[in-house]
């Protein structure tokens, strides 16, 4: 059977046409699925075959780039932590400097030479803190030392560089103080446990809590008026001759960082003054 | 040697004693690293300094604190004593003697610290300071009489070398 050249090429034709019509219509997407699945699952074995040896091929370099950027963030994070640190303790210092700076404007009669608490005293029994002023900065014993809440104590010893001070609430402290509004007045005592109360105080004087405890300036060791705390309590016994009140503190002295030494103030030795029995 | 060494050594520790653990507190108690180590350094069994130990922390804890200079020093050379005893007493068991040594020298040196207070006219309310201070204060020494007596013993073993037999 043959048939001529030309027909068949009309056959073909018409065959491709029908078929690239068909493909349009999308009448052969069932079969071009069945047709191409396994080529395409081939190429994605051979591909990911490929990737992966790509990377194994590459990866050490990325890892040994990436640890030296990770490195890099590392001491950029650690800087910036130690730069926060740095800011936060100069922002606290500032903020007690500034609460000094008001304290000494508003006691402008006063003169000050502002102190580091470097240390305390290594003896548990004793409250006393060491501070980074000596008589090289004009600091003498006796001379009170401040804080901007309040009194904290006064120089017990200086050295050139360095001094002593006994904080109010060392047991062996005694301070004349004042308890307003009332007026009466009676004597400041510190204790082991730091805590502090107003002994000697007259029976018939009205105490209250949250009087308020400044200095009286009686005996000369410190000037008047400097507010050292509340009263919390009072202990009152008909039985004895006078009251005790407790006090609680103005300033936190677990906290002292800062203090102001008031160097203009020099205490009053009364002591030749006091009567001694006279000789038979 | 030993005895230059431990100007700066106990020099340095009243400095930490001073700044950091009299700041750490077990009620009202505190570590009292300058005891520990006087303590640890005379239990040692070749240590010959140990008095003159005893004196230069004395001489140095007298000198940051306000407690009389009268009491600091014989409190720290009693105390030194006081381990070479207990070093003799039981032999062989170093670290039994540093800790009975340390139980007693915190008592003893509290107890001069309290008298000597008393004396200058510091009032003390003898049992609150007894159980506030003392008692904490001898429970954080005997908490840190382990790992000083081990660095002491180094430090010891170093400058004082075991003799070996030819």
């Amino acid at each position: 059977m043959n048939l001529p050249r030309s027909f068949q090429t009309i056959v073909l034709a018409i065959l491709v046409i029908g078929i690239l019509l068909l493909a349009l219509g999308g009448y052969l997407t069932p079969i071009s699925r069945v047709a191409f699945s396994p080529f395409i699952s081939t190429q994605t074995w051979l591909a990911s075959r490929f990737l992966a040896i790509r990377d194994f091929m590459t990866a050490p370099r990325d890892v040994a780039r990436l640890s030296q950027l990770n490195d890099q963030y590392e001491a950029e994070i650690a800087r910036l932590q130690s730069q926060i640190i740095e800011l936060q303790q100069q922002n606290s210092e500032l903020e007690v400097l500034s609460a000094l700076l008001d304290f000494a404007r508003t006691h402008a009669e006063n003169e000050y030479i502002t102190a580091a608490v470097i240390g305390r005293d290594v003896s548990p029994f004793l409250h006393y803190i060491i501070i980074n002023r000596g008589s090289d900065d004009g600091l003498r014993r006796g001379m009170p030392v401040v804080s901007s809440q309040g009194l904290v104590g006064r120089v017990a010893a200086v050295t050139a560089d360095g001094a002593r001070v006994q904080l109010i609430t060392d047991p062996g402290t005694a301070i004349n103080v004042r308890i307003q509004p009332s007026g009466a007045e009676g004597s400041l005592a510190g204790s082991i446990t730091g805590d502090i109360t107003v002994e000697s105080i007259p029976q018939d004087a009205a105490i209250q809590t949250g009087d308020l405890v400044l200095t009286s300036g009686l005996g000369g060791n410190f000037p008047p008026d400097m507010l050292i705390g509340q009263v919390s309590g009072v202990r009152q016994r008909p039985v004895e001759l006078f009251q005790t009140a407790n006090i609680e503190p103005v300033v936190d002295f677990s906290q002292l960082e800062i203090v102001l030494v008031i160097v203009n103030f020099r205490p009053v030795n009364i002591g030749p003054l006091i009567p001694t029995a006279a000789p038979p | 040697m030993a005895i230059l060494l431990a100007i700066p050594i106990l020099g340095l520790m009243v400095i930490v004693q001073s700044a950091i653990f009299s700041q750490v507190h077990l009620l009202y108690g505190t570590i009292d690293l300058v005891l520990l180590i006087v303590v640890a350094w005379a239990v040692q069994e070749r240590v010959t300094t140990a008095w003159h130990w005893g004196i230069i922390a004395g001489l140095l804890v007298s000198l940051a604190t306000a407690v009389p200079a009268y009491a600091v020093i014989p409190a720290y050379v009693v105390v030194t004593g006081m381990s070479i005893y207990m070093r003799r007493i039981f032999w062989q068991r170093p670290l039994l003697a540093m800790i009975s040594a340390t139980l007693l020298a915190t008592l003893l040196v509290q107890a001069i610290t309290v008298a000597a207070l008393l004396i200058s006219g510091t009032q003390i309310p003898l049992i609150e300071a007894f159980y506030l201070i003392t008692l904490p204060s001898a429970l954080l020494n005997l908490l840190l009489a382990v790992p000083v007596y081990a660095l002491i013993g180094d430090l010891a073993n170093w400058l004082y070398p075991e003799a070996i037999e030819i």
